[in-house]
């Protein structure tokens, strides 16, 4: 270190943002001072580029140009916009929660008759009551030096809590809509608190969507807290509008002989990050963590997974398929650590991509960091075009190439769309899997 | 009687590489079955390929005509909808692709193209029970993705239940007795069977007699170094499995 770079556009704008916002953000003394402490971890650093090994294939001081102002709280036309705005879990009787421009909405909000153990809350007052808890949650980040988180950190405005007490099992899953409505560029900075009680169950849908051809930009997080013997299945969807920069992270801190279920889904967006930092804390637990992305045009996706099997007897399946076309780019890097004691550990990684055109690219970076010596680990990474002889064969059977070609990406992609174990989900996937094709056509 | 299929003076060599077809003659009736047997390495399987529409081979010279329609100027889907139906000897498995949604694009694909109207679902899933029965295919299977984990014998039946479906009106079979074993080859061959009809043309390929035991052709024609060296009646099949094909392979060279 000790170098000074000079600081991009972006960089000074989002010093501008945090400087302006900080004296309103949310938050009582202990939160102001861990957003304080976020934000010099990021002023230290800057934006990630390529020489930062995490982000290496997503370069985010180049392509983030500048920091678009703070979005202001929804008006009564933004919030119209969004009650009509698409949702693609409509009739599927989940309990919706809806953000708007980065701010929980309760009028647009389904928090009527909430099952016994289940507490719903704006992030924005669990932060300005500046409760312990989520001080600690806020300021015990899995990774505190990944820039994107510390900025989100220091800059989140709103989100939802949403806690589950201990044995409640949720039927219901709650879909957590964040929709962007404004055309004129503003970011958004989100943060989320899930707490599974031991032993309780919770479906979480979380979708995020906007419009086309707006520059807007999302720093969206979401952190899991699952205790012991718990199951979550959680999944997000992005169809965020196509020239949307979106950067999402995931922390998960999962505990014993607990499931976890989690579902990545891009359909949307321009430049799309999600992170995904993942620590299986407790010993028997079973992880399924699935991603599917449908890039198209200039998008660029990456997908980042560190998953850290800290305890022994934990399996993790970690499935990653990307379809990409054109001139799109499909970033995979993940990487399995197993703590020393882990034993048994059983871990496998996979990642698939595959390509439209000749010009589409797809990186993939798999690692292994193993310290325990009793363990089953692998992965694995295939790049491929579409299959000639496949394509014959259905053409043979008078299936037009372009809906032959449909019926194999929807076949590649599937095995990740299975992965919701509920079937209105898995509905809504291949809805938008299914829009994605249209608009390809 | 009418020419349901007509090869005439065909050409075809692999996409920059070998000659394989050679000055091949054919002309298939309505209500024929004709058998193409010959040596492997003859090209029978180009033949199939080249008329269903593989991508990959040239066509250097000759003319195909479908019922009076120029063949080879068509993509292999317009040819299926155009009642061409080529059961292949190695069916593809495609996974993620469940039997009965890739029987209902195919069907419902090839309405669409002739500018029929598309069956509903549930009337699809009726007639395809119904075929599937008298194959002896378990409705399990049709839930399957399409012939993945199959046995040989699934998978040509699978084939003979696309066939049934469809309806072609000319059916090229490759090599469909290969992988089977004899229970298995009667139920296809039954199937094959129910299909022969006064309006519908069929090529059998084989390399063996065997199979021309259960489906019997009209005519039999020996397939050697890309053309055709002989022709004759289903006896011609009896004779080649006991003389062999080695006095045709010297013929043609």
């Amino acid at each position: 270190m000790g170098v000074a770079i000079r600081k991009t556009k972006a960089e000074l704008g989002l010093a501008d943002l945090y400087q302006g916002a900080r004296r309103y953000l949310p938050g009582g003394e202990e939160i102001t001072a861990v957003r304080a402490a976020a934000f010099d971890r990021f002023t230290a650093v800057g934006l990630p580029h390529r020489r930062v090994e995490a982000w290496r294939y997503t370069d985010l001081r180049t392509q983030m140009k500048e920091a678009k102002r703070l979005a202001s709280l929804p008006d009564d036309a933004a919030k119209a916009k969004a009650r009509e705005a698409k949702d693609l879990f409509a009739g599927a009787g989940f309990r919706k929660l809806v953000i708007v421009d980065g701010a929980f909405v309760p009028e647009l909000s389904d928090l009527a008759e909430l099952e016994t153990g289940l507490t719903i809350q704006p992030m924005a007052d669990a932060l300005a009551a500046d409760k312990p808890l989520l001080s600690q949650r806020l300021g015990a980040i899995v990774p505190d030096d990944d820039p994107a988180l510390a900025l989100n950190t220091a800059l989140a405005a709103n989100g939802v809590v949403i806690l589950v007490a201990p044995g409640t099992a949720l039927s219901r899953p709650i879909h957590v809509a964040f929709v962007t409505t404004n055309w004129v560029a503003t970011s958004m900075f989100t943060r989320s608190l899930v707490n599974i009680g031991a032993g309780a169950s919770a479906t979480i849908v979380e979708s995020h969507q906007g419009p086309d051809g707006s520059e807007y930009q999302v720093n969206t997080a979401m952190q899991l807290v699952v205790g012991d013997e718990a199951r979550i299945d959680h999944i997000k969807v992005v169809s965020d509008g196509n020239s949307a920069l979106h950067i999402g992270s995931l922390l998960a801190n999962i505990g014993a002989r607990a499931t976890f279920n989690q579902l990545g889904f891009v359909a949307g967006g321009s430049l799309i990050r999600n992170q995904l930092f993942v620590r299986l804390a407790g010993e028997g637990t079973v992880a399924d963590i699935r991603g599917g992305s449908l890039l198209s045009g200039t998008q660029h996706a990456d997908t980042t997974l560190a998953i850290e099997h800290a305890a022994e007897n934990g399996q993790s399946r970690e499935t990653f398929k990307a379809v990409v076309g054109d001139t799109a780019r499909a970033v995979f890097q993940g990487k399995i650590t197993v703590a020393p004691g882990a034993q048994k550990t059983d871990a496998k990684m996979m990642s698939r991509a595959l390509l439209l055109s000749d010009e589409a690219e797809a990186d993939s970076k798999p690692e292994l960091e193993i310290f325990a010596d009793d363990v089953q680990c692998g992965h694995g990474t295939t790049t491929g075009a579409i299959d000639d002889e496949l394509l014959f064969y259905l053409m043979a059977r008078g299936i037009p190439p372009d809906e032959a070609k449909a019926l194999l990406i929807q076949a590649f992609i599937g095995e990740i769309i299975e992965g919701a174990a509920n079937e209105a989900v898995r509905d809504a996937l291949t809805g938008a899997l299914l829009g994605w094709l249209g608009r390809r056509e | 009687m009418t020419a349901l299929l007509e090869i005439k003076g065909l050409h075809a060599e692999i996409s920059g590489g070998r000659k394989i077809i050679q000055g091949l003659d054919l002309t298939v009736n309505k209500g024929e079955i004709h058998a193409i047997m010959g040596p492997n390495g003859a090209g029978k399987s180009t033949l199939s390929y080249v008329l269903a529409g593989k991508p990959g081979y040239e066509i250097t010279a000759g003319e195909v005509y479908l019922n009076g329609e120029d063949l080879l100027a068509m993509e292999a889907d317009e040819r299926a909808a155009k009642g061409v139906f080529l059961a292949f000897q190695y069916p593809l498995e495609i996974p993620g692709v469940a039997t009965l949604t890739f029987l209902r694009a195919a069907f419902n694909a090839q309405r669409k193209a002739r500018g029929e109207e598309e069956l509903s679902s549930p009337d699809l899933i009726k007639r395809v029970r119904e075929i599937a029965k008298t194959l002896n295919i378990d409705s399990e299977m049709l839930k399957r993705p399409l012939n993945v984990g199959f046995s040989g014998g699934e998978k040509k039946r699978n084939e003979t239940l696309q066939m049934a479906l469809l309806q072609p009106s000319l059916c090229v079979l490759d090599e469909t007795d290969s992988g089977l074993d004899i229970d298995a080859l009667k139920v296809v061959a039954n199937g094959v069977n129910a299909l022969r009809s006064a309006e519908r043309g069929m090529i059998v390929i084989t390399h063996y007699q065997r199979l021309l035991d259960y489906i019997v052709p009209d005519i039999v024609h020996v397939f050697a170094a890309g053309r055709i060296v002989r022709t004759g009646g289903a006896d011609l099949a009896r004779e080649l499995e006991a003389t062999g094909y080695a006095q045709y392979q010297s013929e043609a060279a």
